[in-house]
This record gives C-alpha cells, sequence and structure tokens, in this order.
C-alpha cells in the first residue's frame, strides 16, 4: 500500500443489518473525503448493493460465513473493496437487467446500479475462493483515471448486472 | 419505513415514508399489499412522496407488488416519486413498466 493511501477495513456477519453498518461506515469516510452530497448518494447505495450481493448471492445468507470490506483513500480516489466468502462468479453470465425480458425481475438489479455510480466496477475471484468486488470512485477535485488503471467503465453493459 | 393506507372509494392509497431496503421495508411493502389483496382491495396507489431512499431489494418488492396485484386481477400505480426514486426508475427503464402519477385525484379517476 501507498504511504499516501489511508485504509480502513472491516469484518462484517453475514447478517442484514451488515448492510446498513456498512453504508453508514462508507458515507462517513466519503464525506470526510469530501464528497458532496450527491456523490455520497451513489457511493452509499453502491456499497449497499456489494454487501447485498455478498450476503445474498456470495454467501447465500449463511450466518458462519463472513464479509470482508476495505476502503482505500488514495491521492485521487476512493477504492471499496467487497468480498464474500461464497464460490464466485462470472460477471459476463449475469443478466441485463434492462432487457424487456428481465424488466419485471424481482431481482438482478445491484451490479447494474454500482456500475452506473461508480467510475470503475470490477470483480475478481478473492482470497477467500469468493467473489471480490472492486470499485472506485473520484475524489473530488482529483485528475480523470488514467485508461487501464483499475476496473472497468462506470456505464452500465449490455448482458452484466446483478 | 412506515406504511399507512386509506380508502378512496374503491381505491386504496398507501402512503409510504422513510426506505424501502433490504429488511424491514422491503417486507412491511410486501406484507401491506398481501394483507390489502387478502380484503379484496386491488385497486392500490403507492403514493411514494415520503420515500427519500429506495435500493435493489425495495425495487424488487415494488415490482413483486406490481405483478402481485396484476394477477389478482388488480392494478398498481406510483404516485409523487422523490427525485431520487424517480432517477432510479428512470435508470432501470421501470418508468416505462409503472403507471406513475404526481396528481393523487388525477391517479385515482385513472382506475376508473
Amino acid at each position: 500500500m501507498a504511504p499516501d493511501t489511508k485504509h480502513l477495513e472491516v469484518t462484517l456477519d453475514t447478517h442484514v443489518e451488515s448492510v446498513n453498518v456498512a453504508e453508514e461506515m462508507c458515507l462517513r469516510v466519503a464525506e470526510s473525503a469530501g464528497f458532496g452530497e450527491d456523490d455520497c448518494y451513489r457511493i452509499g447505495m453502491s456499497v449497499r448493493e456489494g454487501v447485498i450481493n455478498a450476503f445474498h448471492y456470495g454467501n447465500q445468507e449463511k450466518p458462519d460465513k463472513k464479509i470482508h470490506l476495505a476502503v482505500d483513500i488514495t491521492p485521487d480516489k476512493m477504492i471499496i473493496h467487497v468480498l464474500d466468502e461464497g464460490k464466485g462468479f462470472d460477471l459476463s453470465s449475469v443478466p441485463d437487467p434492462l432487457a424487456q425480458e428481465n424488466l419485471l425481475s424481482t431481482s438482478g438489479r445491484g451490479i447494474f446500479l454500482m456500475r452506473a455510480f461508480m467510475d470503475e466496477f470490477n470483480v475478481v475471484p478473492g482470497k477467500t475462493g469468493g467473489a471480490e468486488i472492486i470499485m472506485s470512485k473520484k475524489l473530488p477535485g482529483a485528475s480523470p483515471v488514467p485508461n487501464g488503471q483499475g476496473g472497468q467503465s462506470a456505464a452500465p453493459q449490455q448482458g452484466q448486472g446483478q | 419505513m412506515r406504511a399507512t393506507y386509506r380508502d378512496a372509494g374503491a381505491v386504496t392509497v398507501v402512503d409510504i415514508g422513510g426506505r424501502i431496503t433490504l429488511g424491514e421495508g422491503s417486507a412491511l411493502l410486501r406484507t401491506t399489499i398481501k394483507d390489502l389483496l387478502a380484503e379484496g382491495r386491488n385497486k392500490i396507489v403507492l403514493n411514494l412522496g415520503d420515500v427519500n431512499y429506495i435500493d435493489s431489494s425495495g425495487i424488487g418488492e415494488l415490482v413483486t407488488g406490481f405483478t402481485t396485484v396484476k394477477k389478482a386481477g388488480g392494478d398498481l400505480k406510483l404516485l409523487n416519486l422523490t427525485k431520487k426514486v424517480h432517477d432510479l426508475l428512470q435508470l432501470t427503464k421501470l418508468f416505462t413498466v409503472f403507471d406513475v402519477y404526481t396528481d393523487e385525484n388525477v391517479v385515482i379517476q385513472s382506475f376508473k
């Protein structure tokens, strides 16, 4: 970790309340990092969706499994990691929630929202064997993130989203 | 989340406030709609004017409510979206699915 990076991490139980805990923690970090109200909303929502994904899809709501949340504040962006203890998943196999046949689906919009609200978003195999969501947002006033530095485009992509 | 409902003729208006999110919020919305259908009230308006936050679970619960009421031969319409909820429904293309109104009298009349 670079010396000018602030790092915070917490291990959460696989419990509904962990979603609120994670959101509140990241909102406090985002506010202290200087993000405005709209960006804080987007970051908070993305953290909620990441932890809901870990809680429900990753850990299958099993209370013996944990959710690992980490936040890095680098000189130019806030990076959030959400790691579950499930079996991982292939991002490209997640149905597109905007497809006509999925519009009335009662679930499957979390990854779409994270992609839409964050600057960078990716899912990689985690050290637990589960999925690790890595997403970031540029700090207010920071230079644009150069291509290839981190995850994928923020733009929602067809055929992907959970 | 909090929810109270009132009758306007054959239409039931459910006034909802707070956050519709994973857990209690989503569950309360589900229970409220289920109870109304059990009472034979299947023309339902969800007044979301005081809903300041909704996550993907809440969106899923709105969709569940919509399809459940439709299957029961009724209709579920939305009233008074806040900007955040409006933007979220546009982003997820659900604005094209739900009937959305800004005037309570108009939405009540729309059931006739």
